[in-house]
């Protein structure tokens, strides 16, 4: 049986131009979609109908993608949510980040929570899906792997570690429907309030390296990090598993 | 009596035979698109430019175009009197010995056919080819014999029925190849689809010295974009197909075929004749695709091409550098029918190979191949205090910088040419980061969608200004902008505007005593003809005026000028790069190394880019444009 496949697209934003383009994740999230689902797979996207960019995606070859057409300064989610409630479906693809505006980034999440679906992030490959049993490799740092096994309905992150997008081409992107929707979605006060900046690339802690060969160095310098101040916690009580992840929290920094 | 009704007999069942033969082989050109030809005309002009632009190109290989001269001359004269004789019964005496002259002189070529014949080079088809000159002599034997009664010479009815029966024979086999296997796809085919093709020709421009190198936009927005069957092309393109010849000139010049890559254009022209006519390449008697096997090849007029007749990589081994079309005695346009079929490749099966989609991809976002930021593009010019045309409106000369811009090996092309130009004292202008891609790779690797967005764009830039002259270093975006920008030129951007290319441009300002130049002291030079710039603009002498006012004397390559063999740099190669035996790029700079020359004199930034990735010791490379200001005498004020 072909699983019910969705790819949520969004209008990307190329690195040096700034130009609108296929978001290189979301692109990644269809490849995937045409090798679970094939041509059956379902494209949507919500926003304007009329964007020239999303020929882009449709032009990987499929025949039709849906639009779930509002305004621009409304919020994704809902609009998403409710129809994604109306079919049945299996497997929600998205980026792990946002291109521009109000894309992959938090909307698998707010999307789970409202569905009551699991996220699996940051995948690499949906290796095969069994008695609604997916099996799904999460991509980690350095090349390496984690298989996991999800219950369908899910959705997933597709990390940049999946296969790339194919070629898109202009006659069948040209030629493809596109089935627009009307929704009326509520205005994103978040949203409207949002300030955009160009990203700064975050500092990197220094490692502090302290050989005294070459070889040292070199070691130090392609060796994969051993970590050792980890801790692995087992059999304590969620209580002090919880305490344990709050108190790094803080001395990351990452509360205050 | 016997005599005299099986000859003529057998001449008009066979003439009605290969009539019968034409008109099913016309329609099978009639399965091609429509385009629009003008039948008087072009059938008026076609013995004109049978005898001047067809043999201009046939008289290279003199011994060849004598013969042909004689076969073909002698043929098609005495089978028009061979009519009048045999069918019409002209009597007179005086024909009957024009005929026979007619037949001598066919007699003498086709003796010349059959020697070259006995050690055939590979370029040449074997196969029914080899049957032909045989053929030939038979034809003019029997009607020799046959018609010296006719004149006088023997006796009326000599040798009896025997002799009759001996020359109905000959009149078969003659006839038979020359007339009935003209219609049914022998050898013969060539004259008769050839006369066509001239004719009804696509690109008419050509004839009369002309020159006609811009390929045809592709329509946009239809059920299918490019050529994906051969009914997609045009009819007179599938005429273009049946002309050929086999004679294999196009092999022998073909880089990419020399390289051992899966292309070799005679054999692409044959497999869309297969595919136009339906069945398998298993009659093929030349050189395959280098790699693969002959035999396998199966197409119909409305099958798709790449599924069984031609194999992808055949059609992106192709450097679009022309040398076939250059070389064609037929003129047969086989770049135009390679871009057809990549514009389906592309277009429709989103299938170009290697970095294509990834560069194509970089051109729509960013409007260069490599994805850089559109607005580095004047990073280059920091120090070169040039003014930017959307700040002075206006300027005598503007200079198109290229994706060059990007490239730091390129750049000292850009900075040398920026040199001399300023010691000349030119007024000039570039457009800054507003100029886009030409979209020159995007179009040779079949995107016409992208392409026509970037000239539609880049026109709409250069309307905005006023300038007299467009300057670039670039041969590939110079045939962009000289040939190719005037189909969607609607505003008339570059109306009255001269195109030149760097070496033109500074020629004249050399010849105008604008620049003073030492001369040039180092060891013996060589000149690379771009394909872009020689065979498709016919700019030649430029570059070798620059050199020879250096006081340099071009120690020329055995293949230069309109036989320069490609630096395997063009129509998108480097980026689809489909693997053959050698590069292309190391047998050119064996080329230059042949000539004892330390360094080749080039005109293009991606030949430099070729050549200089051969690896050391090698000559070394250098524009046209770094050597001359290398030479400049700068006036200390």
């Amino acid at each position: 049986m072909q699983p019910n496949v969705v790819s949520l697209v969004s209008i990307g934003r190329h690195p040096q131009s700034g130009r609108a383009r296929r978001a290189e994740q979301d692109g990644r999230g269809v490849e995937l979609g045409l090798k679970l689902a094939g041509e059956k797979l379902s494209v949507l996207h919500v926003g304007n109908p009329e964007e020239p960019v999303l020929r882009q995606y449709v032009g990987m070859g499929l025949p039709a993608m849906t639009v779930l057409k509002q305004d621009e300064t409304a919020d994704a989610v809902p609009a998403l949510s409710d129809y994604l409630q109306q079919e049945k479906i299996d497997i929600v693809l998205t980026g792990v980040r946002s291109e521009s505006g109000e894309s992959s980034g938090m909307v698998p999440y707010l999307l789970a929570e409202k569905l009551g679906w699991p996220v699996v992030a940051r995948v690499a490959d949906i290796v095969s899906i069994k008695d609604g049993v997916a099996e799904v490799l999460l991509a980690l740092p350095r090349g390496q792997r984690r298989s996991v096994t999800v219950k369908l309905p899910f959705i997933a992150s597709v990390d940049n570690a999946a296969a790339p997008a194919r070629q898109s081409a202009f006659g069948p992107g040209q030629r493809a429907r596109m089935e627009s929707v009307n929704t009326h979605g509520e205005v994103d006060q978040i949203r409207v309030n949002w300030q955009e900046a160009p990203a700064k690339p975050r500092p990197k802690r220094l490692k502090t390296v302290k050989a005294k060969t070459a070889a040292d160095r070199f070691k130090a310098a392609t060796a994969k990090p051993q970590g050792g101040s980890g801790k692995v916690m087992k059999n304590e009580s969620a209580a002090e598993k919880a305490k344990a992840i709050f108190d790094l929290l803080i001395e990351e920094n990452v509360i205050r | 009596m016997v005599i005299d009704w099986l000859p003529s007999i057998l001449i008009v069942v066979l003439l009605a035979l290969g009539v019968i033969g034409a008109l099913r082989r016309i329609s099978l050109w009639r399965a091609g698109q429509p385009e629009k030809v003008n039948l008087i005309a072009g059938l008026m002009a076609m013995p004109g430019r049978y005898l001047n632009d067809l043999h201009h190109v046939v008289e290279r290989d003199k011994y060849m175009s004598r013969t042909h001269v004689a076969t073909a001359g002698g043929f098609v004269l005495s089978m028009v009197l061979v009519i009048a004789v045999y069918v019409f019964h002209v009597e007179q005496k005086i024909v009957a010995w024009l005929l026979l002259g007619a037949l001598v002189l066919m007699l003498c070529g086709a003796f010349f056919v059959f020697k070259r014949r006995l050690n055939p080079p590979s370029r040449l088809s074997k196969g029914p080819w080899m049957r032909l000159p045989k053929s030939l002599i038979t034809f003019a034997l029997t009607f020799i014999v046959l018609t010296l009664p006719v004149a006088g010479v023997l006796p009326e009815g000599f040798g009896g029925v025997l002799l009759t029966l001996i020359l109905s024979v000959g009149v078969i086999i003659g006839l038979g190849e020359l007339i009935f296997g003209m219609g049914w796809g022998g050898p013969m085919k060539h004259a008769f689809a050839g006369a066509l093709h001239l004719a009804f020709h696509r690109r008419p421009e050509r004839f009369g010295g002309g020159r006609s190198t811009g390929l045809k936009p592709a329509p946009l927005g239809d059920e299918s974009h490019g050529v994906a069957k051969p009914s997609d092309f045009k009819w007179n393109q599938l005429l273009g197909f049946d002309a050929c010849v086999q004679c294999g000139k196009c092999e022998a010049m073909c880089p990419a075929f020399a390289a051992g890559q899966p292309l070799n254009p005679k054999k692409l022209i044959q497999d869309m004749v297969v595919g136009l006519a339906g069945g398998t390449d298993a009659k093929y008697a030349g050189s395959p695709y280098p790699g693969k096997e002959v035999g396998h090849a199966k197409g119909g007029a409305n099958n798709i091409i790449t599924a069984g007749l031609i194999e992808a990589d055949t059609l992106w081994s192709c450097t679009t550098c022309r040398a076939c079309v250059e070389e064609c005695p037929m003129m047969i346009e086989h770049v135009d029918a390679i871009v057809d079929m990549r514009r389906f490749l592309t277009m429709e099966k989103g299938d170009t190979p290697n970095k294509g989609s990834e560069v194509l991809e970089n051109i729509i976002a960013t409007d260069n191949p490599n994805g850089y930021a559109p607005g580095s593009r004047t990073n280059w010019a920091a120090d070169q205090n040039l003014p930017v045309i959307k700040e002075k409106k206006q300027a005598d000369v503007l200079f198109w910088v290229s994706d060059g811009a990007f490239d730091m090996r390129s750049q000292r092309i850009l900075r040398s040419f920026v040199k001399l130009m300023k010691a000349a004292n030119v007024d000039v202008a570039i457009l800054g980061d507003e100029e886009r891609d030409s979209g020159d790779v995007a179009r040779r690797l079949g995107d016409d969608a992208t392409f026509q967005s970037l000239a539609k764009r880049n026109l709409a830039t250069l309307s905005q200004y006023s300038f007299k002259k467009i300057v670039t270093t670039d041969p590939h975006a110079y045939h962009c902008l000289r040939n190719e920008y005037a189909d969607f030129d609607t505003e008339g951007a570059l109306k009255g505007v001269e195109v030149l290319h760097h070496t033109t441009f500074l020629n004249q300002l050399v010849q105008a005593g604008a620049l003073k130049l030492d001369t040039f002291k180092g060891g013996k030079v060589t000149y690379h003809d771009p394909c872009y710039l020689g065979r498709y603009n016919g700019e030649y002498e430029a570059p070798r005026d620059l050199l020879r006012s250096l006081g340099i004397e071009v120690a020329e390559m055995e293949r230069s000028r309109f036989r320069s063999r490609c630096c395997g740099g063009g129509g998108g190669a480097p980026i689809t790069d489909i693997p053959g035996e050698r590069r292309i790029a190391d047998m050119r700079m064996e080329d230059v190394t042949a000539t004892g020359a330390e360094l080749v004199a080039v005109g293009c930034q991606q030949c430099t880019a070729m050549l200089e990735g051969v690896v050391e010791p090698r000559p070394e490379v250098k524009d046209i444009a770094e050597i001359l200001a290398g030479q400049l005498i700068e006036e200390v004020h």
